[in-house]
């Protein structure tokens, strides 16, 4: 099966024709994943902005980490779940927007750079921890952190919009 | 009066051309999303620890002035960013419930956070007490979330 018959079949299941149709439910979808988005990229962005070093510079990296990472994964996880239910009411069209494509790529890109991150330069993080301003590796992965999260939400706005939206 | 201004407001030349183009609004609007982001970091960081969660070992006071620069300039990109969003659509908004539902809440929200919260942030909130404190910051959340939500509600017509 391919990924669009599989979109196809998405489509035609009781759930998503009725959160197609709602008037009310796929706006309140669409609200709380556009807000949480304060919570989940709100706070990841202070981290990265103190990897960066422009911010809470007196702070001791892994406590901004640490102290942060509970309510940064909770708005993840509402961002993921509200996202999929927004896939979930249009798969066909939301599979074949080139702005979705893009985003699915720079979220599996930014994925990468957090693993990257965690498994090399933030395993010695006790020797740079009172750094006010790290490493050039944590820098550099603060920095691809907040241009490849600006992009998803970018491409994501974009989503809704249907320049290049095949014609029916 | 006010109806006559917006129109006046929709009808010229910058609402005019942000309409008729395909690309400004929507570049506009992902202007607007990328400063709630930030806003929203800014100002969950300081409620957050008011409420006593977050990072508790440092003041209320350094990491509010550690945000400052960071709220204010996210603040000052929405307003414009939402301004320029405004002037294509002003009648509209007139109109939308959302729309000013919306403006009360930033107006509250501007006026609690720059007065009441600001003092209690200065003074460093860990002698004022969790309870009042918390408060605060449950009133700083609540008008904050009055403008997010009002905002997105004004997409929907």
């Amino acid at each position: 099966m391919s990924l669009l018959t599989f979109c196809e079949w998405l489509a035609n299941t009781p759930g998503s024709i009725a959160l197609h149709e709602s008037i009310y439910v796929y706006p309140v979808i669409e609200s709380i994943h556009v807000l949480t988005l304060c919570l989940f990229l709100g706070l990841a962005a202070m981290l990265d902005l103190r990897l960066l070093g422009i911010t809470l510079r007196e702070t001791p990296v892994s406590e901004v980490a640490d102290r942060l990472l509970p309510w940064t994964i909770a708005g993840f996880v509402v961002m993921v779940i509200s996202g999929a239910f927004l896939f979930y009411g249009i798969p066909v069209r939301t599979y074949q927007n080139i702005f979705f494509r893009i985003k699915v790529v720079l979220l599996v890109l930014s994925g990468v750079n957090a693993f990257v991150f965690h498994s090399t330069v933030y395993r010695k993080v006790a020797e740079w921890n009172l750094d006010t301003v790290p490493p050039i590796r944590a820098r550099l992965a603060g920095g691809l952190s907040l241009l490849f999260w600006a992009s998803i939400v970018v491409a994501g706005r974009m989503i809704a919009y249907n320049w290049f939206d095949k014609p029916l | 009066m006010l109806f006559h201004f917006f129109q006046w407001i929709e009808n010229w030349g910058l609402g005019e051309a942000i309409r008729e183009s395909k690309w400004l609004f929507p570049v506009i609007e992902s202007v607007h999303l990328l400063g709630l982001a930030v806003i929203g970091g800014a100002i969950l960081m300081v409620d957050l620890r008011l409420m006593g969660f977050g990072l508790r070992r440092q003041s209320v006071r350094q990491i509010a002035g550690d945000v400052q620069p960071w709220l204010i300039g996210s603040l000052i990109v929405m307003l414009i960013s939402g301004f320029l969003l405004f002037t294509s659509e002003a009648t509209k908004c007139y109109y939308h419930g959302a729309f000013w539902v919306k403006m009360t809440s930033l107006a509250l929200a501007i006026l609690f956070t720059f007065t009441i919260r600001r003092s209690v942030t200065r003074a460093d909130a860990d002698g004022i007490g969790l309870a009042r404190s918390r408060l605060v910051a449950v009133v700083s959340l609540a008008l904050w979330s009055g403008v997010g939500i009002g905002g997105r509600w004004i997409g929907f017509s």
